[in-house]
């Protein structure tokens, strides 16, 4: 055996013994998602049964009972209507219900769907530029605002929920789109100017001077030098805003009742509607976390090139 | 094509002046390299010329048109930057093409001249290539494409091989040389290294300290320097520099160094400071059994058909070559004698050349 080939074959089990380790570690994390997404698939007993069912019959019932409102009916009630016409009603009058009407998920998901991608691109537009400026310009005292800025984070929301509740009345921003989306972008403002800054101070000022010397204006060169270096960090920051804006339960619990009720505060509130309709929370659950799945999947290459900030130089 | 005039241009950071009052002038087609120590001013005085950084006074005249209040893109210069600067997103080709580009011509033209330019720099093969892997070498020809291409009035580089290693340094020396013969472009090159600008340029411009020392061919800046400061900074080994006594009348034809008369060029002007320096290269000493001076033998390198000697004496060490047929040894006691006519004396107060009548019959600088 020759020596050379020693130091190869380890590297390759060590690989692999890395590999292995990630792998497991996914597999343990993954077990709560999973759970929660089969869970949405069982009925209700089977949702609560004890010890817990890893294999059970699969039913819609419980994305039926996200979807819809239903009143409970007597069985005498439910033969004059007539059979089902489709096969969501037949589920629901399996259980002796009637389907009154759509629920108001779709509305709660929309709501989180135009508050969180709202607010997210807004952070970081705003964000981008900033830091830009912040970067690359002589701002007064910009020590001092960037520590302003940071220093918006370091307070609890909780701390901060009853004035911006009083003022969100006053200004009659209470429960509208249009206020989540200025709250959650400036809760994000400060994570985004920071981490873009340090994106912005990575990238060489000699590349726009190049382009500025070739014939561009200021402006231009950021458009087309700058920004598309800054695309790994405007899309990790991009990440972290949306999962904050999608996730944030408190503000949203407080400030928002109706018209722009995200899902979050939406979700726990099906468990008191018809009984512990766990099935039903989880199919929420489910749908909830397939935006942030979908946005980070598509985004990975970008981010994995973002989350080690400078620690690669190039 | 295009000179560039500087007249008075300053340049203060705050407090800290960066380049203080320069004027000179950069002929047409013309080589022009500004050579100095780290942090003297080279690279802020060509950011002015681009337009990257606005003087604090003065003027700046492209062809006799006054562009100081420019936009660097509204002056028609191609700056090739210390490390390049390679837009990293795009391949060789998008580079290269890039000014082309901003510029809207054709595509046919862009492509043309593109591959024009890659073929004169020999990076064909590379031109759909990213540039993320590309050797140093091949960035530096990468990035000198991006200027070549725009025909700009001026070439500005920033120690263009700084980041090469120095045998590849040697090879692109020549190169850019050559190439500059064939397009004859105004190329104002900035560099620390003097052997760099010494086998370079039609002319060079030595700087320290924010300051112009002097501007002159490579011979004369090497022969007549006008400081004390450029005569040490160019050549190496550098020159010797003996303390002397000053106070000399124009018209002088010998200085005393440590007691003993050494014969110098005539004065052509008079020394008023009571200290001074002679100034002697190391191929400008002889070492013979007597001699003006006298040392011990300190060291011996053999470089081929010369040797270099590092002789102790009451003035200091000096570095002396001298032909390897000498036969020397450690410790061994010699005397030392100039060529009368190549020695440079300084006022060591204003550290400037005393003007003297030398072989080449000029006057100093
Ligand atoms: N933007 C700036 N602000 C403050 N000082 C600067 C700036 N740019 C350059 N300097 C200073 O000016 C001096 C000359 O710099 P530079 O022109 O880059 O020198 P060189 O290129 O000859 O090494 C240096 O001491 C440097 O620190
Ligand atoms: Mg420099």
């Amino acid at each position: 055996m020759s020596i050379a080939a020693n130091p190869g074959q380890t590297g390759a089990r060590g690989r692999w013994l890395a590999g292995s380790a990630v792998a497991l570690y996914a597999l343990i994390a993954m077990i709560p998602l999973f759970w929660i997404f089969a869970t949405g698939f069982k009925s209700p007993p089977d949702s609560i049964a004890y010890p817990p069912k890893v294999f059970f019959e699969p039913t819609l019932e419980g994305y039926v009972n996200l979807f819809t409102s239903r009143s409970r009916q007597t069985d005498e009630y439910i033969k004059t209507l007539g059979p089902p016409k489709t096969w969501y009603e037949e589920i629901a009058r399996s259980r002796n219900m009637v389907i009154t009407g759509p629920s108001r998920f779709v509305d709660r998901y929309w709501n989180s769907v135009v508050i969180g991608f709202g607010s997210t691109f807004l952070a970081v537009f705003l964000g981008t530029l900033a830091a830009y400026a912040f970067s690359r310009f002589k701002v007064p005292l910009k020590d001092d605002l960037l520590f302003f800025i940071l220093s918006t984070r370091m307070m609890p929301p909780i701390a901060v929920a009853i004035p911006i509740f009083l003022m969100y009345r006053e200004l009659g921003l209470s429960d509208t789109k249009a206020g989540m989306i200025l709250l959650y972008t400036a809760v994000n403002l400060s994570l985004s100017v920071w981490l873009l800054k340090g994106f912005v101070d990575e990238i060489p000022r000699e590349y726009e001077e190049a382009a500025v010397v070739d014939g561009y204006t200021r402006l231009q060169a950021f458009r087309k030098v700058v920004l598309p270096q800054m695309r790994a960090g405007i899309a990790a920051t991009a990440i972290f805003c949306l999962i904050f804006a999608w996730n944030e339960y408190a503000f949203a619990l407080l400030l928002t009742s109706g018209h722009a009720q995200t899902a979050p505060p939406f979700i726990p509130i099906i468990i008191g509607e018809g009984g512990l309709d766990w099935p039903a929370v989880a199919a929420g659950t489910t749908l909830f976390l397939l935006p942030v799945v979908v946005f980070t999947v598509l985004l990975r290459n970008q981010l994995l090139r973002g989350i080690t900030f400078g620690a690669v130089r190039k | 094509m295009a000179e560039i005039r500087l007249e008075n241009l300053h340049k203060a950071f705050g407090d800290f002046t960066a380049v203080r009052e320069s004027s000179f002038t950069i002929a047409d087609g013309e080589f022009f390299v500004m050579l100095g120590p780290s942090g003297c001013g080279k690279t802020t005085t060509l950011r002015m010329i681009a337009g990257l950084e606005l003087p604090t006074s003065g003027r700046i005249l492209l062809d006799g048109e006054d562009v100081t209040w420019n936009r660097a893109s509204a002056r028609d210069i191609a700056f090739v930057f210390q490390l390049f600067a390679l837009y990293p997103h795009m391949t060789v080709r998008r580079n290269i093409s890039f000014p082309l580009r901003i510029a809207g011509l054709p595509r046919k033209e862009v492509r043309e001249r593109t591959e024009s330019v890659a073929k004169l720099l020999q990076i064909e093969h590379l031109l759909d290539r990213g540039v993320g892997g590309l050797a140093a070498g091949d960035r530096q020809r990468v990035a000198l494409g991006r200027a070549i291409v725009r025909r700009a009035k001026a070439f500005l580089m920033d120690e263009p091989l700084g980041a090469l290693d120095a045998e590849f340094r040697d090879v692109m020396c020549e190169e850019l040389r050559v190439l500059h013969n064939r397009i004859g472009a105004t190329t104002v090159y900035v560099t620390h290294d003097q052997v760099e600008a010494m086998s370079m340029a039609d002319r060079i411009c030595v700087m320290n300290h924010a300051e112009v020392l002097q501007i002159g061919s490579p011979l004369e800046v090497y022969d007549r320097p006008a400081t004390k400061f450029v005569a040490g900074f160019i050549g190496s080994p550098s020159m010797n520099f003996l303390p002397a006594k000053g106070g000399l009348p124009a018209g002088s034809r010998a200085i005393r160094v440590n007691g003993s008369e050494i014969a110098i060029p005539e004065t052509q002007a008079s020394l008023e400071s009571a200290e001074a320096f002679v100034g002697a290269r190391p191929e400008h000493i002889q070492i013979t059994g007597e001699g003006a001076l006298r040392g011990r033998v300190f060291g011996v390198e053999y470089m081929g058909a010369r040797q270099l000697v590092t002789v102790d004496t009451d003035v200091g060490r000096l570095r002396v070559r001298s032909p390897n047929t000498l036969r020397v040894n450690d410790g061994e006691t010699v005397g030392l004698d100039f060529m009368t006519e190549r020695l440079a004396v300084f006022d060591a107060a204003t550290d400037r050349a005393v003007p003297t009548l030398r072989a080449e019959g000029g006057l100093n600088g």
